[in-house]
């Protein structure tokens, strides 16, 4: 059996969503948690019910906010102190930044985003999209351990029976060291929404929006679906949206259970960002644009007309 | 102050991607390659603090294979100063990338006061260059920068995170700064700028040289492959307004009882 960290952030009092798909996908192997900070009674029930047989907290100065430095100092002692096969982790934003230099302590080798794997014999083949998913390869790690992963969010699903284990809480002092690049202030986002890499439903506007106006009935269809609103390249090229909207190749891929591309014709680079999603609705007034190729339902159509029906009907259904 | 940026090429983004024969890569003859363009930001913003700073130098460096078009020179072009190429195959992975980076900053005996970098590179999609350098090198880095202001000796970064919320952070230099869209505009190398950038000294190492070896490697590559095809969908004609209401209905009855997604 694989030793096994699975380093966790909460939401709330909940822990994030894809930290529950990884443990789902490690079931059979010896599953412990980390996190940096307190947990609440729910989270360490939530991961136990998963599979955590341990759950760490990590206590230390200066690690109430996010920092590369301080994180990965704070982790880098806590995993130098055991001997961890594979840590895994969600790759969110701090995942993302965390994980690579936490990797760089112990000039180990880390899988990036990977969308499926499985750990057979104690060894990890995991699978991940490149080219912003244009191509997937087949992913493994050699070198100096423990080796480290991210998981994209929203691609192993949450698992159906999760096979529970005894959850039990340990409190560790940690030092993050020096912080030389510190966050002194955090400042809010305009939308309290999930973002895009983990929205469960996504509504994305592209250039026949016209302008950022135009951008209301998206976020009203948006609003009944519980969705999070998304643009195309040429929308925030264009102006039309903040390029945190973006997605695609140079912006945001995304992987939701339900997407609803609105006036995208369908570039090479923006199908590459969301090909993944699970169910793609267009609506185009153009019969022959490339999005209705990876639609599962298209609609030739009026955007202006169709989605305040859309949202009127979904409205309707979802009371 | 001595600024360095660390650009990649990479296949430009309208690239189909066809796997190569052996799968442990991708087909790389006829690909149109360009500078990956969250680099472009990382250049702008070097030229912008060169600027500012009277007497500065800015070095970009990169590490990969010489195809037809150098995305150094279109640095050079945009006015950087000088330029290091490392040379090796376009396959390497990030830990070999970061260590070859490191490794030709040491043997160019610059200090490094700001390195520049891309949020990411959009050919491996990795994210993991910038904090794995960062961590060799013993500086800070701060990633998915989308603001940066200079003032007494001290930088503030804003970092974007999830939902559009920013992580403001205070650094000195020595710092790593990973760029994302949205920091400033890059500018067009001008004609003038491509004429100067041919006379612009351009330093080539190998990878022995800057001290990395086969055994480097962490991570390996095979079965590269396309994507499943999805099955052909279902489209429905809602360009003449009366349909507009029976296709609307139609979808959202196939959202909820076929596809169950809402």
């Amino acid at each position: 059996m694989a030793k096994i960290l699975v380093l966790t952030e909460t939401s709330g009092n909940n822990v994030k969503p894809v930290t529950l798909e990884i443990l789902g996908k490690l079931n059979g192997q010896d599953i412990e948690v980390a996190s940096l900070g307190e947990l609440s009674s729910e989270a360490i029930e939530q991961l136990a019910k998963h599979g955590a047989s341990k759950v760490h907290t990590l206590r230390g100065e200066n690690l109430s906010v996010y920092s590369p430095e301080g994180y990965s100092q704070a982790y880098s002692g806590f995993l130098k102190s055991n001997s961890y096969d594979y840590v895994f982790a969600g790759a969110t934003s701090q995942g993302k930044d965390l994980i690579p230099r936490l990797a760089g302590h112990f000039d180990a080798g880390m899988a990036s985003e990977v969308t499926n794997f499985v750990i057979e014999n104690d060894e990890f083949h995991g699978t991940r999209p490149l080219f912003a998913g244009k191509c997937l390869a087949k992913v493994e790690i050699k070198g100096p351990k423990p080796h480290f992963v991210t998981v994209r969010p929203n691609s192993l699903g949450l698992p159906e029976a999760p096979a529970p284990n005894s959850g039990e809480k340990s409190t560790v002092e940690v030092n993050p060291g020096t912080i030389r690049a510190f966050v002194k202030e955090v400042i809010k986002g305009a939308s309290e929404k999930l973002d895009l890499t983990e929205a469960n439903i996504i509504v994305s506007g592209g250039r026949a929006m016209k302008n950022s106006e135009n951008f209301k009935i998206l976020d009203e269809l948006a609003e009944v679906l519980g969705a999070t609103v998304g643009a195309s390249r040429a929308a925030v090229d264009s102006g039309y949206a903040p390029h945190n909207m973006q997605v695609g190749q140079t912006g945001k891929t995304v992987s939701p259970s339900l997407y609803i591309a609105c006036g995208i014709s369908g570039a090479i680079q923006h199908l590459a960002g969301m090909r993944t999603s699970k169910v793609i609705v267009a609506i185009n007034t153009d019969p022959d644009a490339p999005i209705f190729t990876k639609a599962d339902y298209g609609i030739v159509g009026d955007l202006f007309k169709i989605i305040p029906l859309l949202t009127e009907e979904f409205k309707k259904t979802l009371s | 102050m001595n600024i360095l940026v660390c650009i990649k090429q990479v296949p430009d983004t309208e690239t189909k991607i066809v796997p190569n024969q052996d799968s442990n890569f991708i087909e790389t003859n006829s690909i149109k390659w360009i500078m990956n363009p969250y680099d472009e930001f990382a250049v702008e913003q070097a030229l912008q603090v060169k600027a500012a700073n009277p007497g500065s130098s800015v070095t970009v460096i990169r590490v990969g294979k010489v195809h037809d078009t150098e995305a150094l020179r279109t640095a050079l072009a945009m006015g950087a100063d000088e330029a290091i190429l490392v040379e090796a195959e376009d396959n390497l992975d990030s830990y070999m990338t970061a260590k070859a980076l490191k490794g030709s900053i040491d043997k160019s005996g610059k200090s490094a006061d700001l390195i520049f970098t891309g949020k990411q590179a959009i050919d491996d999609d990795c994210l993991q260059v910038p904090q794995l350098l960062a961590q060799m090198m013993g500086i800070p880095s701060v990633s998915v920068v989308v603001g940066f202001e200079q003032s007494e000796g001290k930088l503030v970064l804003k970092r974007e995170v999830e939902g559009g919320a920013l992580e403001v952070y205070e650094a000195e230099s020595p710092v790593l700064v990973a760029c994302n869209k949205g920091l400033n505009t890059p500018r067009y190398a001008s004609l003038p700028g491509i004429m100067k950038a041919k006379r612009k000294p351009l330093a080539k190492y190998s990878l022995s040289d800057v001290g990395v070896q086969a055994e480097d490697r962490r991570v390996h590559y095979s079965n590269f492959h396309l994507p499943p095809e999805k099955p052909p969908g279902k489209t429905f004609d809602a360009s003449d307004e009366s349909k507009e209401l029976e296709v609307v209905q139609q979808v959202v009855n196939l959202l909820r009882n076929e596809a169950k997604v809402i």
